[in-house]
């Protein structure tokens, strides 16, 4: 719930710097490591949206792997299975390099007034 | 339509109030830990058997995390160190604001290590930065030694995982090579000791662990002073 209502507090603050348009869509990126649950957080968001005035806004996400780097070979991999050892030359010296992210990524304004149906026709 | 990019943490906000809190702690040469488990796997319990441990002239004080009531305060005062309760209400974590907040009236220059025991829950305070030096994961021979990789993230950002309540073992069918492979599936190399707060086994390595990196902490702050 309190990473809901700091994605909601970034939206509003951010909205802030553009005048005349709405939100409608906020896009986080969420790595496998961070202990982050997606059904439990798009929960709490559409339950902290409900009924106010960001209730059409919508909750991008973006799941990342867990990521390593070989300290000997260079190599970069994603983790599976826990099995962080580099599959390239089998050394178990790897560092990890993503797969932690709790990032706000981007997020989607509209002008009022554009309708989403006229937006769509002129792309 | 347009997409304006943010690129930022979703936290960034506790994070600032994390990072301005390390920098303190390391500024007066303060060790801070932050000990996270589930609930009833013995934090508590390991803080008793610490205090209770130290030489009454040591600079320690001690933080504590509930959702409500000020029994773990109550339970860790009698040892004459500062305590306080923090309550959160219903937050299941303990995040920066709520540290720098209940630190204000202690002076960090009266303080070599800061303990905190955060809310018992294995998801959510790994998110959190209290600014702590290191994250130390309790769990206990009661739970399931696949809770490593049930919760990866808490073993995964932790230091030190502490094996509690093995005067259990002959009792539960807790495979603890087992729970400590996990461990190390989840964060190859990670440091453990086993103990048990109740026959008090184990606990001189985590003493020593402790020891350790309060050596660790102070030449680092000496040197930045001088």
């Amino acid at each position: 719930m309190g990473i809901a209502n700091s994605v909601l507090e970034a939206v509003r603050t951010e909205m802030g710097l553009h005048p005349g348009t709405y939100p409608c869509k906020v896009g986080v990126r969420i790595g496998e490591m961070a202990a982050i649950d997606q059904d439990a957080l798009r929960f709490c968001f559409e339950a902290i949206v409900h009924e106010t005035d960001l209730e059409s806004l919508e909750l991008g996400i973006e799941v990342c792997p867990r990521r390593h780097r070989c300290q000997v070979c260079g190599h970069g991999f994603v983790v599976r299975d826990y099995d962080s050892r580099c599959p390239q030359c089998a050394s178990p010296k790897t560092t990890c390099i993503s797969g932690d992210e709790l990032e706000l990524a981007y997020l989607e304004v509209e002008e009022y007034g554009a309708s989403a149906v006229g937006t769509k026709s002129t792309q | 339509m347009e997409r304006v990019p943010l690129e930022r943490k979703v936290l960034s906000e506790n994070d600032r109030i994390a990072a301005e809190l390390r920098a303190r702690f390391q500024e007066h040469g303060v060790l801070c830990l932050n000990l996270i488990s589930s609930p009833g796997s013995g934090k508590t319990s390991l803080l008793e058997r610490t205090l209770e441990t130290l030489p009454r002239h040591d600079r320690v004080a001690v933080l504590t995390g509930d959702i409500q009531t000020e029994n773990d305060a109550n339970r860790l005062k009698r040892f004459h160190f500062p305590v306080k309760q923090i309550t959160t209400g219903g937050t299941c974590h303990l995040d920066a604001r709520m540290i720098e907040r209940h630190l204000a009236d202690w002076k960090l220059e009266d303080l070599d290590l800061l303990l905190i025991e955060n809310v018992g829950n294995l998801v959510c305070p790994a998110s959190y930065d209290l600014g702590e030096a290191a994250k130390i994961v309790v769990l206990s021979v009661t739970e399931g030694e696949d809770k490593p990789l049930k919760y990866p993230s808490i073993f995964f950002k932790s230091d030190l995982l502490v094996l509690n309540k093995i005067d259990l073992l002959p009792y539960v069918p807790f495979d603890i090579e087992a729970a400590a492979e996990n461990a190390r599936k989840v964060h190859p190399g990670m440091e453990i000791v086993k103990v048990s707060c109740l026959t008090g086994n184990g606990l001189h390595e985590w003493m020593m662990w402790l020891s350790e990196r309060r050596r660790a902490c102070k030449p680092l702050a000496q040197n930045t002073a001088s």
